[in-house]
């Protein structure tokens, strides 16, 4: 594959000039939108899979393929409720995660298809004065790499950094020959997962001999303030600026009211731009998700105006309802300005470790 | 500068001074070193726990040993700490000299580590590939100073070497400067050598004009290099360090890998010691190795140099002298000071209230800030208690002035719930708390639960403790607490003891009861809690921010619970600890069917064995025995609370205070199921008791038995006649009552001091009684030859567990154990309806001779077992749950009230 890097570099350009200006929108969730569309076992089969012997329902990022018109809506609608920025159908799109399907061999295609399908409905509805872009979705996996399965050995791990490197690095190259403008590690509950992922993208960008932007993205998985693994945010962050991130941010498990005080630790410490799309607030009795677009616009208005955010979506319960509200909401809002960096030696366990100058 | 300053400065610099631990590291630690090659992860884990729990701010782990998979043990290592998030919780050092060690360390930390370490050592390749590496990692890095042609050791080639390695990292690599650290080379020093005599003040220099040069670095460095030459003499060794980083500190000198338990403090050296080491560092003089060999051998044996008693404070005011007599312990002048501030005052009540509690503010403030330790505090209590003893008959004097109490923060009942009689922590809590200006009324022990209401509402207090040591205290403190909601009670519920967690008080006892109720970890968090407790502007965001942290747990409680996997009971039956008696002979025991009655034992035997370790964290000074007379932190306190401990011995032994008395027998035995029967008579016809035992009952995945005590007895249809030891030790009851008395004189650190050391004479007595048995009594181990700390390591065979703990739960087998043995008529030892020994400096428990025989927990069982304990026992369910409550993995009462349904 032959990269332009002039093309990328422009983009990229245009990136952080919109980013320097407005608060940038990501999307909503994918999940919630093909819910919406009731889709059948033959609609994730479609041609392709009629005949493959496992059920396919529920393989969301299969729809890529099988039902791409239903994927390139979903794209379109959050691009016309004021997205800036689209991610792509890829959550699952891992060797390790498709394997559950038995289509470990599809995640390259699916990742670059993925890619495609999301660049062609931003280029769509993109005008000069208002780009649109790409990101290139890198979900956690169904495996972690810090913890484990097994309560009665705790050594044991069923994966390992070299088995995540290699399938986020596949990944990861499919994205960007798609034409992804960002790479967007996200909901990243294990950070040494993450640290994989991000390992990968560097050898990635070392072969393709071009660097794009990387977004990553926790998950504080209760209020407790901590990821899955242990790590507060700060330490999350530390643990992955060596990759000085395009933006560091926090998403899913949390609604807006719950995950604040956390994007503001982040918006406290982190030397890059902050994101954040969280659930439409806790999932409720019913497996439903409460914060109107209203609600929700009204908490993420204030982040904004408070100087906390660079990057603002949704994640699981938000539409473009929601995404258009939150539009509404930040227009003409600055940017949060970013901290002067202070050159320290940074550590991190679970718990942030620094020595200032 | 002059010395105020620079001891200023000293203080200063050191509080960001990093130590490194290197108890986590095969080549500094042997203990490490042996756990890990014996493959014992556990045990290696509790060293880095015990390493963060004392305050390391990152630990250093290294695998590099010959005999040793060292990639293996670096993954198997770090991936059993990424599951303890109380280890986890600090960043990791990854060190070794091999790059695949450290690339696979690196990945398995979720973390930023810091790597330890890379040179240019084999040219600027390898050095940058991986510098590139440790960067795409995303680690910090160690660089050595060190290049193609060796190991720098003068300041210039130091710098050079750096300046070096910092071009390439910074503008080849893209390193950021902040995240290298600089490894100049600590040589070694005084060897004799002449070019080595300028290796340590080299270093200093060097550090200092790195950090000048290069912006944004950090500097380490391997302190234990430069005394190598005083190996052997660990007085001279630790000294030269102390020396070393008091000078290398200020010059720049940010973290090092130093054994933190062994340095002296700078002004605690000796002078003439501390002149002639520094005149080796600093390289001041020619001779200057020649005379510190002078006088390093009479420093040898830890001859510590006696030190002028300061005595310029009895020069100042006298409430500066009070002061410092509160702080300092010193009860020499306290009643002329006191006397003095009295003639001083309108009233003497004013005293206590003025110059006086301004003291234990002092001291509560220093206590606060981890400056003062616990023995320091209980001794200020001291003074205290004497300086108010003096006043009170002139108070008495003025009864005018009723009324007054002298403006206690509040006032709090304190009690050792029924059926428990340990008090130590407790009487700790208490003598802090009165530090802090709370009144304490303290009901002892063994105290029924109406009593605790009664007197809380007689008093009107303002809060209640609940103290407790043993298991069956957890059911008695839900009591009580179930009590106080069905009196109405609304006031808080402290709740502290060995066995108490803030889990069991969140998930156990806050549930019974609707006002707040908080867990006490330790003494030094009493004040704190107590504090804001009383405190109106506090209370309410300390209440509900507990409770809310409380809820949480629960949740969290309840959700695990679900997950966590028990086996049926009849399938963990099966998976016994499948010993092959055929191939065993049981030893018949050398003294048969006599019993062994001691009613004198070698109390100079008993001094020697006693553990020391447990000692000190009574008092909350945590660290292992002797390391700890050395620590930085906490050195001072422990060497002063250790003489006092020498000389209390000495005067218990003396006016014959202590009088331990051992007693323990054999019996013929042979296992049924999970219970051991045990026989009058060799015939075996004649049972005298069964004792009844607990089955591990996790799910197992792999091969390893569910072990339960029967397992270790040859079962009766083995054709094997085995036997059963079974023991009970006490310090005995006279040293009791004088801990009492000393209590009642208004000594608390004394009466504390008895009864930790009774503690520790019975724990004494029962490892020295063990070893008896082992060599003569039983007498399968006649030719055992084991040291002190290979005693206290457990390494021998056989082993002693005790009713009540990990491998056999159930405190009420205590009663069988006494019965057979006669413990109460013939020691004098007697069991609480809770089953807790009185005397409470007492040891019991059960002798098991087989080599495989080891301890175990049993930890969590399932209704089925239960249901055949019950049975076995002859306890109705609900009585074998309440037992066994700690040991339950499920909710007996959800299970009811779904019944009642």
């Amino acid at each position: 594959m032959t990269i332009d890097r002039d093309e990328v570099a422009g983009r990229t350009a245009l990136l952080e000039a919109a980013a320097a200006e407005r608060i940038l929108l990501l999307d909503g969730a994918m999940g919630t939108m093909i819910q919406r569309l009731e889709l059948q076992e033959a609609d994730y089969r479609g041609e392709r899979f009629a005949g493959y012997e496992r059920d396919l329902k529920g393989d969301n990022d299969l729809l890529t393929l099988t039902r791409p018109d239903a994927i390139r809506g979903i794209h379109r609608a959050y691009l016309e409720a004021g997205a800036d920025i689209v991610e792509t159908n890829t959550f699952n799109a891992t060797e390790v995660s498709q394997a559950e399907y038995g289509l470990g061999s599809l995640a390259a295609e699916l990742n670059r298809e993925g890619a495609r399908l999301a660049r062609e409905a931003a280029e769509a509805v993109a005008t000069p004065e208002r780009p649109r872009f790409v990101a290139g979705v890198l979900g956690p996996t169904s495996r972690t790499a810090s913890l484990s399965p097994d309560v009665n050995d705790p050594g044991f791990r069923n994966t390992s950094f070299e088995a995540l490197r290699a399938d986020y690095g596949k990944a990861a190259r499919a994205l960007l020959e798609g034409g992804a403008d960002i790479l967007l590690v996200e909901t990243v509950f294990d950070t040494l997962n993450a640290r994989a992922a991000l390992f990968a993208i560097q050898e990635v960008f070392e072969e393709l001999g071009c660097r794009w932007p990387v977004m990553v993205s926790g998950t504080i998985t209760d209020l407790s303030g901590r990821t899955l693994s242990g790590q507060t945010a700060e330490a999350f962050w530390i643990s992955v600026a060596h990759v000085r991130p395009f933006s560091i941010g926090l998403n899913c498990a949390l609604g807006p009211k719950e995950l604040r005080s956390y994007v503001a630790e982040l918006a406290r410490v982190a030397e890059t731009r902050v994101s954040a799309h969280p659930n439409a607030g806790l999932p409720n009795a019913f497996g439903g998700y409460d914060e109107t677009p209203d609600s929700m616009a009204r908490h993420l208005g204030a982040w904004a105006r408070d100087g906390l955010v660079n990057i603002l979506g949704g994640c699981c319960g938000t539409t473009p309802e929601h995404i258009a509200a939150i539009a509404a909401a930040v227009e003409g809002v600055r940017p949060r300005v970013l901290p002067e960096p202070v050159p320290a030696l940074t550590l991190s366990g679970l718990e942030p470790f620094r020595l200032a100058s | 500068m002059s010395e105020a300053m620079q001891k200023q400065s000293e203080v200063k610099s050191q509080a960001t001074f990093i130590n490194i631990g290197e108890r986590t590291n095969v080549t500094g630690s042997a203990k490490f070193k042996k756990l890990i090659l014996e493959d014992r992860y556990d045990e290696a884990l509790d060293v880095a726990r015990e390493q963060v729990e004392n305050g390391a701010q990152m630990i250093d782990v290294n695998m590099d040993e010959a005999m040793l998979d060292s990639e293996a043990a670096m993954r198997r290592f770090l991936n059993l700490i990424a599951s303890e998030p109380d280890i986890a919780r600090v960043p990791i050092v990854i060190d070794s000299s091999k790059w695949s060690v450290i690339e696979a360390g690196l990945q398995c930390v979720q973390g930023k580590p810091l790597v330890n370490s890379i040179s240019l050592k084999e040219g600027e390749g390898p050095f940058l590939e991986q510098a590139r590496k440790v960067r795409r990692y995303g680690a910090a890095v160690v660089v050595m100073a060190f290049d193609e042609q060796g190991q720098a050791d003068t300041a210039e080639r130091k710098l050079a070497i750096c300046k070096r390695a910092y071009g390439l990292l910074t503008e080849q690599v893209g390193f950021p400067p902040q995240d290298i650290v600089f490894d100049a080379n600590i040589f070694a020093v005084a060897t004799g050598i002449a070019e080595h005599d300028d290796y340590a003040r080299g270093f200093i220099e060097a550090i200092g004009r790195i950090k000048a040069e290069l912006p944004h670095v950090r500097t380490s460095g391997g302190l234990s290099n430069v005394s190598f030459s005083f190996r052997g003499n660990e007085p001279v060794r630790q000294a030269m360090h102390s020396v070393f980083l008091y000078h290398a500190i200020p010059a720049g000198l940010d973290m090092a890998i130093v054994n933190a338990g062994q340095l002296p403090v700078y002004d605690d050296i000796p002078e003439d010691l501390r002149e002639r080491v520094e005149d080796v560092i600093l390289n001041r003089r020619a001779d200057a190795t020649d005379r510190l060999l002078e006088i390093a051998e009479q420093y040898k044996s830890g001859g510590t140099a006696k030190r002028e008693i300061d005595l310029s404070w009895r020069e100042a005011e006298v409430e500066k002298r009070l002061e410092h007599a509160l702080v300092h312990g010193i009860l020499d002048w306290i009643e002329e000071d006191t006397e003095a501030a009295r003639q001083r005052a309108d009233k003497p009540l004013e005293v206590i209230e003025g110059p006086l509690m301004a003291g234990m503010n002092v001291v509560g403030d220093l206590f606060g800030a981890g400056k003062m330790f616990l023995p320091q505090v209980v001794k200020s209590a001291r003074v205290m208690k004497k300086a108010v003893a003096y006043l009170l008959p002139y108070i008495e004097a003025e009864k005018e002035k009723s009324g007054d109490t002298g403006g206690a923060k509040g006032k709090i009942l304190m009690a050792t719930v029924k059926g428990d009689v340990h008090d130590i922590g407790k009487n700790i809590v208490g003598v802090v708390l009165q530090c802090n200006n709370f009144e304490v009324i303290d009901l002892g022990v063994m105290v029924p639960c109406a009593r605790i209401l009664e007197t809380a509402r007689a008093e009107g207090v303002d809060m209640i403790g609940l103290s407790g040591l043993i298991t069956p205290s957890l059911d008695e403190m839900r009591y009580v607490a179930s009590e106080l909601q069905r009196e109405g009670f609304t006031l808080p519920l402290l709740i502290g003891g060995a066995t108490t967690s803030k889990i069991h008080t969140a998930v156990k006892v806050a549930p019974n009861y609707e006002g707040p109720t908080v867990h006490v970890a330790d003494a030094s968090r009493a004040v704190g809690v107590a504090g804001r407790l009383v405190s109106k502007g506090l209370r309410e965001d300390y209440v509900a921010e507990v409770a809310a942290d409380y809820e949480k747990m629960r949740e969290s409680f309840a959700r695990k619970g679900e997950g966590r996997a028990r086996a049926p009971f009849d399938a963990v039956r099966e998976n016994g600890l499948a010993i092959d008696w055929a191939g065993y002979e049981p030893p018949v025991p050398a003294q048969g069917l006599d019993p062994v009655q001691l009613d004198e034992l070698p109390l100079a035997q008993l001094i020697e064995r006693i553990d020391w370790t447990p000692f000190f964290q009574t008092w909350e000074l945590h660290g292992r025995y002797p390391k700890i007379l050395d620590d930085p932190a906490v050195g001072p306190t422990a060497r002063s609370l250790f003489a006092d401990a020498q000389a209390m011995l000495d005067r218990l032994v003396q006016q014959g205070l202590v009088r331990p008395r051992a007693r323990c027998a054999f019996w013929p035995a042979a296992a049924e199921g999970d219970d051991i029967r045990v026989f009058a008579d060799e015939g075996r016809k004649e049972t005298l008791a069964e004792l009844h035992m607990l089955r591990q009952q996790m799910a197992r995945d792999d091969d390893r038995a569910n072990l339960s005590l029967a397992d270790f007895v040859a079962p009766a249809g083995s054709g094997k006649a085995d036997w059963i030891g079974g023991f009970c030790v006490t310090a005995g009851g006279e040293v009791e009552r004088y801990a009492a008395e000393r209590k009642a004189a208004g000594d608390d650190y004394e009466a504390i001091l008895v009864q930790a050391l009774s503690d520790r004479l019975a724990e004494a007595a029962a490892e020295w009684l063990h070893e008896q048995v082992r060599k003569r009594f039983w007498g399968y181990a006649a030719d055992e030859a084991l040291t002190n700390d290979e005693l206290i390591a457990e390494t021998y065979r056989g082993i002693r567990p005790a009713p009540g703990y990990p491998a056999c739960p159930d405190h009420s087998e205590k009663a069988t154990l006494f019965k057979l043995l006669g413990s109460e008529e013939r020691l004098g030892v007697r069991l609480t309806e809770s089953f807790a020994m009185t005397p409470a400096s007492s040891v019991s428990g059960w002798y098991f001779a087989h080599p495989e025989a080891r301890y175990f927990g049993v930890g969590r069982i399932g209704r089925d077992q239960v249901e055949d304990y019950a049975a076995r026992k002859g306890w109705s369910l609900a009585e074998a749950e309440r037992w066994l409550a700690p040991n339950i993995d499920y909710d007996p009462g959800a299970l009811r009230r779904q019944a009642a349904e």
